[in-house]
């Protein structure tokens, strides 16, 4: 149990479950938010998430999507996804987005990156809404129905500015470096997970090494460290982020990225991938 | 087009660009700051990728470099998709900083390798990011260049419309106009677009290759012969 109040676990009250309990607390339906590739993917926390053939996801990507992104549409978990691009990096095009766009398979709220952040720091805040420059003209705006140009109330002469809605997510899914027994986690400078746990109702963590010790009593962790207030559940998944890049260990696995993005090229291709790579047992990617 | 600025960033999944942000930064002695999103070496930023817009927010990035799956002539970009949108005919991955990040850079460099028609055209079918804005629209920055494997063009921003600077070497004129779909200005005798001295060459070989591959392994490897430390 976690004490509401003030965050405060005891060490019996451990937050740590495994990986298909951790994942069994994002219902279908559920808007559910990750950061960029590089900042804390949660890898095998997707593939768990795909084998449990979760669906109807409305995925919200801080502020674009790869790998797990892909994975997830190419599978059908994912009914919306709001974002500002999805591609594999260096790897190429994200196929499965790709596809499922161009058939109509998924809904895209296609946004630009500083309306995305701005929009999750809102929610952070508590904030209805957030103001942001740019956009004005462009096409990604005119298709936002939730997006608002006003007069910027503050100014004294004519100028327009772009208000966005706060994006508060249901769940945040990241993977993090460290986690301690009391359920703080580590992200180091991936600010994205912090901001996401901040906006969303609850958050759930795969960490790649157990700390011993208290990471919020140590100065050198702690600006780093999302505390336990923010965090339902963790699970302990070394190489969670594989086979994207982590920040948590500077691991990334480039032959399966080159393989993943070719097989992901064709719906065959995904499918034959799917049953090698996520649908059989766990395996590390 | 970026020497003797003072901040040049660049964004993800543009090694050529990058190269040549590290390369001004190697010649200038310390008075260019290239910034790699996605590099942990060349990226002065520390709070998330956030910053990088933020930053550029309040005016404080000179350089940047975008690209478009279409460009036009009045310098729009579009990073979505051809044909109607939501279904297009082809998707490309997203509008990515470029609908913010358009405005507030002073000098937004845009950078395509692929010089042909089907990327050039007469009107983008998604705007990600417009050339031009009215006057009342905040708005501190804009297309500067458009670099392509054939030449490079210069953006007036006067006029909305792009002029042709220099042609590469063994580029002519009536290649540049069978293969691009916008209308532009040309001079009479265009200008040949200088190669990189052997002094740069060498510097791109040796320093930046090795620099880029920490960002860009792939693409420092395959275009630049870099051989990884093992």
């Amino acid at each position: 149990m976690t004490d509401e109040s003030d965050g405060t676990r005891t060490m019996a009250e451990s937050p740590y479950v495994d990986l298909d309990d951790l994942v069994g607390r994002i219902p279908d339906g559920c808007h559910l938010a990750m950061p960029k590739d590089g900042a804390g993917t949660a890898a095998e926390a997707v593939r768990a998430l795909i084998r449990r053939g979760i669906s109807d996801l409305h995925l919200v990507c801080l502020p674009v999507g790869g790998y797990a992104a892909d994975l997830l549409i190419g599978a059908g978990c994912v009914s919306t996804i709001e974002c500002s691009g999805v591609s594999l990096g260096e790897f190429g095009f994200a196929s499965r987005f790709r596809a499922a766009v161009e058939s109509g398979g998924v809904r895209i709220k296609d946004a630009t990156c500083q309306a995305i952040y701005a929009a999750v720091q809102a929610s952070e805040k508590g904030a209805p809404f957030a103001p942001i420059r740019g956009l004005i003209g462009t096409d990604i705006l005119r298709f936002r129905d939730d997006w608002k140009v006003i007069q910027n109330p503050i100014a004294d002469h004519d100028d327009p500015i772009v208000v966005v809605p706060a994006i508060k997510p249901d769940i945040a899914l990241f993977h993090a470096r460290l986690g301690d027994r009391l359920g703080n986690i580590w992200v180091s400078n991936s600010r994205e997970c912090v901001q996401l746990a901040h906006a969303a109702t609850d958050s759930i963590a795969t960490v790649e090494e157990i700390h011993d010790g208290n990471l919020m009593e140590d100065e050198r962790y702690l600006s780093g460290t999302i505390p336990p207030i923010y965090v339902g559940a963790v699970a302990h998944v070394p190489g969670g982020a594989l086979p994207v890049y982590s920040p948590a260990t500077g691991a990334i696995n480039h032959e399966h990225m080159k393989a993943y993005a070719s097989a992901a090229k064709t719906e065959a291709g995904f499918r034959d991938y799917l049953e090698r790579h996520v649908m059989g047992a766990r395996q590390a990617a | 087009m970026i020497e003797g600025q003072r901040n040049v960033a660049v964004g993800t999944a543009s090694p050529i660009p990058a190269a040549a942000a590290l390369l001004v930064q190697a010649l200038s002695g310390g008075a260019t700051r290239a910034s790699l999103l996605g590099s942990q070496v060349y990226n002065p930023f520390n709070d998330g990728g956030s910053e990088l817009h933020d930053r550029a927010g309040q005016g404080r990035i000179d350089v940047f470099f975008l690209s478009g799956g279409q460009i036009d002539g009045t310098g729009n970009i579009n990073l979505v998709g051809t044909g109607e949108y939501p279904e297009v005919d082809t998707r490309f991955p997203g509008s990515y900083g470029s609908g913010f990040l358009y405005f507030m850079v002073p000098r937004v460099i845009l950078f395509r390798e692929e010089h042909s028609q089907r990327v050039f055209v007469p009107k983008v079918d998604f705007i990600s990011a417009p050339g031009a804005s009215a006057d009342n629209i905040h708005r501190r920055g804009g297309p500067y260049a458009l670099v392509t494997n054939l030449c490079v063009f210069a953006y007036d921003r006067s006029r909305h419309r792009f002029r042709l600077d220099s042609l590469h070497p063994g580029t002519t004129l009536d290649q540049i106009r069978d293969n691009t779909g916008f209308d532009f200005d040309c001079p009479d005798d265009p200008a040949t677009t200088p190669p990189p001295e052997p002094k740069r060459l060498s510097l791109i070989r040796d320093r930046i290759s090795s620099e880029l591959a920490e960002t860009y392994p792939e693409f420092a490897s395959r275009r630049l012969g870099h051989v990884p430390q093992i």
